[in-house]
């Protein structure tokens, strides 16, 4: 296997480090992967789909998975898949729909890979209803750093098959996994979209419909401000039992970086009133396709170019829905104030904690906003950080690039339980990311 | 009713696993022949889940010839089937290796050529018999003209190119298409490492999708991939010597 000396980064192209990266090819390249490791550490890497350093490994090994995309066999009965931990999210849907399967927990990208998905135990617009994503999951084929692969599931080790679980890659290397897909009545969802004109209303509206519909989702106007904070258009869904004629994608790409001053308040407030008027103040209801709903941005690919070469961060919380109401709207004043040119920010409903120590959800209200890099930004970050933690909040290692130490450890409080677990398959520390080490999650400020 | 069964030589590459999908995806009979029998047999289990009609997988070596004898007698399909070939053989030790080592050569010419024109020559029977069906082989622009840094490699892809261009004459009257492909920079483990991104490099997915398409819809010929390689080869073959030797290529 040829390890190569390269910089990665994140989907938010921030931070980027130079790592030695190796994309195995076949099994038994892969079963070598801790070969030679010497003292250093290995992280697995999916689609680069993650926006920060999770995926990333500062002067040591990422091992890229992508090429593990293989279908390995599926029950049209049961619904019963098995995938090779590299195949994406994207090459299942466009499978298994046409059958009338779905994988039940999709991010907002399909791009991201099925290994991906469980290390960071990702949640879609039917969280509420449907769990995260080891909902659907029935066993991970884990390869220890023993060299040894072992089928980890509920069964056979429940510690391990949980903390792996939203466990960002530090329990093993997927090879293979076995999901349970869901059947659909078709390709498409009926779609309904209702304008809210403040914060209050939104929230009532998300609580009502919520309860309605399987898929929920409420895009806000993050420069709006005064008595139209928190202004925006909740999207609600349910499965349509007719679907939609099958065409080709018309996907764009985004084919250069966008210069620094593409994002400025202007053209992000003309962006913003553009985008409210766009709905009829009656709201309006239509039928959709699962990827046009569920992955909107996908059909821009690369659109984290519009950013600029600097990058961007995305922030992204989950506050209690007790206390909610008041923190989003700190939260959402303090990014008004800021003027920081972040201009939809994503609010919905959350449904309870998963089984993983280091689970990321719980019932309440999830926010996510981003940022392009600038003076300030981190600021920002820190600030926003401090709200999350004073309300008992938590903020999401998939998407994060700048959490402190100190607040992952206030925020999961889970985490020793899941160091017992990692002590117990990596007692010699070779799994490791550049995430791993700014969070301590090993603990002892070691790898 | 009649099958149509594709032949992949090559088949644990990444491209002709992404080729093999395309094909699959249309309900076509799949024959997996390669070296690596375990990768195969996994890649069989992805092709029958997404389509295709039946899978086989069988030995197949470019340094072993009753390997490649043998798959005239795999291939022993209903006469009413559509019999379909496509090739994504080859392998580049670097020019420096083989000058310190020559004997690499016999495996540059198997690999680059031999034995899949040994394959190909074995199957034409049962090819032209058929009168229809498409044989497609993957070759590089680097056969396109000899450059000192890659010319031993090159001379054999030049050669399957030559090859290809005298099999279409040979098998069009019997109505079987050969397609020649020359790629450019693929993204492949050929290549990992060595390639920044941009749009001279091409995916597996990409150009399985674009080649499978082109097949399928009865077309012959010469096609370079991606496409702007057909531009940049035109220049490259047509610059006077003097200039193209102190090129840094």
């Amino acid at each position: 296997m040829k390890w190569t000396k390269t910089t990665l980064g994140g989907w938010g192209r921030l931070p980027r480090f130079a790592c030695e990266a190796a994309r195995p090819e076949r099994l038994p390249e892969l079963n070598g992967a801790f070969d030679g490791l010497g003292e250093g550490t290995l992280i697995a890497h999916g689609a680069g789909r993650s926006y920060g350093d999770c995926a990333l490994n500062e002067n040591g090994r990422v091992l890229v998975m992508n090429r593990f995309d293989r279908i390995l066999g599926f029950d049209p009965v049961s619904g019963d898949l098995e995938v090779e931990a590299g195949v994406s999210l994207r090459a299942l849907m466009d499978v298994f729909l046409p059958r009338g399967f779905l994988v039940p927990v999709n991010p907002g990208t399909a791009f991201a890979t099925v290994g991906g998905a469980i290390a960071n135990d990702v949640h879609g617009k039917n969280h509420e209803k449907d769990g995260a994503f080891g909902s659907c999951l029935r066993w991970i084929d884990l390869l220890l750093p023993s060299g040894e692969t072992v089928r980890v599931s509920g069964d056979s080790d429940r510690a391990l098959f949980e903390a792996t679980q939203g466990g960002v890659g530090l329990t093993g290397i997927m090879v293979a996994v076995g999901l349970r897909l869901t059947r659909v009545p078709s390709n498409a969802l009926d779609v309904r979209e209702t304008k809210a004109a403040n914060l209050d209303a939104l929230l009532a509206a998300i609580v009502a419909e919520g309860a309605r519909a399987r898929y929920s989702v409420a895009w806000i106007d993050a420069l709006a401000s005064g008595p139209e904070l928190g202004r925006g258009i909740l999207e609600t869904a349910v499965e349509s039992p007719v679907g939609l004629p099958s065409g080709p994608r018309r996907d764009k790409a985004l084919p250069i970086d966008l210069p620094g001053f593409a994002l400025n308040p202007l053209s992000v407030k003309a962006f913003n009133a553009l985008w409210w008027s766009r709905v009829p103040a009656a709201g309006r209801s239509r039928k959709r396709r699962y990827d046009s709903f569920l992955f909107p941005l996908d059909a821009i690919h690369d659109w984290n170019r519009m950013y600029g070469r600097r990058g961007f961060r995305q922030f992204q919380c989950v506050v209690p829905r007790a206390d909610g109401e008041r923190a989003l709207r700190q939260l959402l004043e303090r990014v008004s104030a800021s003027r920081a040119g972040s201009f939809l920010a994503v609010l919905k409903g959350m449904g309870a904690a998963g089984p993983g120590p280091l689970s990321f959800p719980m019932p309440g209200y999830l926010l996510a906003l981003d940022f392009p890099e600038r003076a300030g930004t981190l600021d920002l970050l820190a600030d926003m950080e401090r709200i999350t933690r004073n309300h008992g909040g938590r903020i999401y290692l998939a998407k994060d690039s700048c959490l402190s130490a100190d607040g992952f450890r206030a925020m999961y409080p889970r985490l020793d339980e899941f160091r017992a677990v990692v002590e117990r398959v990596d007692p010699h520390r070779r799994l490791g990311s550049s995430l791993s080490r700014r969070l301590d999650i090993r603990g002892g400020g070691k790898p | 009713m009649s099958r149509r069964v594709w032949a992949i030589l090559g088949a644990s590459s990444p491209i002709a696993r992404a080729f093999a999908r395309e094909a699959a995806a249309t309900g076509a009979s799949l024959v997996l022949a390669g070296r690596d029998i375990a990768d195969m047999e996994r890649t069989a289990l992805d092709l029958r889940v997404r389509g295709a009609a039946s899978v086989a997988v069988v030995p197949w070596d470019a340094g072993d010839r009753p390997t490649q004898k043998a798959l005239v007698s795999a291939l022993d399909v209903p006469a009413n089937d559509v019999l379909n070939l496509f090739v994504a053989v080859g392998s580049m030790p670097a020019q420096a290796d083989i000058e310190a080592r020559p004997e690499l050569i016999d495996e540059v010419v198997a690999s680059n050529y031999a034995a899949t024109a040994f394959t190909i020559l074995c199957l034409l029977p049962a090819l032209e018999r058929r009168r229809a069906g498409s044989v497609v082989v993957l070759g590089s622009v680097a056969g396109d003209r000899g450059r000192a840094s890659n010319f031993v490699y090159g001379s054999a892809k030049a050669a399957m190119a030559t090859f290809l261009q005298g099999l279409r004459a040979r098998l069009e009257p019997a109505g079987v298409k050969v397609v020649s492909v020359k790629l450019g920079f693929v993204d492949t483990g050929m290549t990992w490492g060595l390639l920044k991104g941009g749009p001279l490099v091409s995916t597996p997915e990409s150009l399985g999708r674009r080649v499978f398409a082109f097949a399928a819809a009865g077309k012959a010929g010469e096609i370079y991939h991606s496409s702007l390689w057909f531009w940049i080869m035109a220049i490259i073959r047509n610059l006077p010597y003097a200039i193209f030797r102190r090129l840094p290529i």
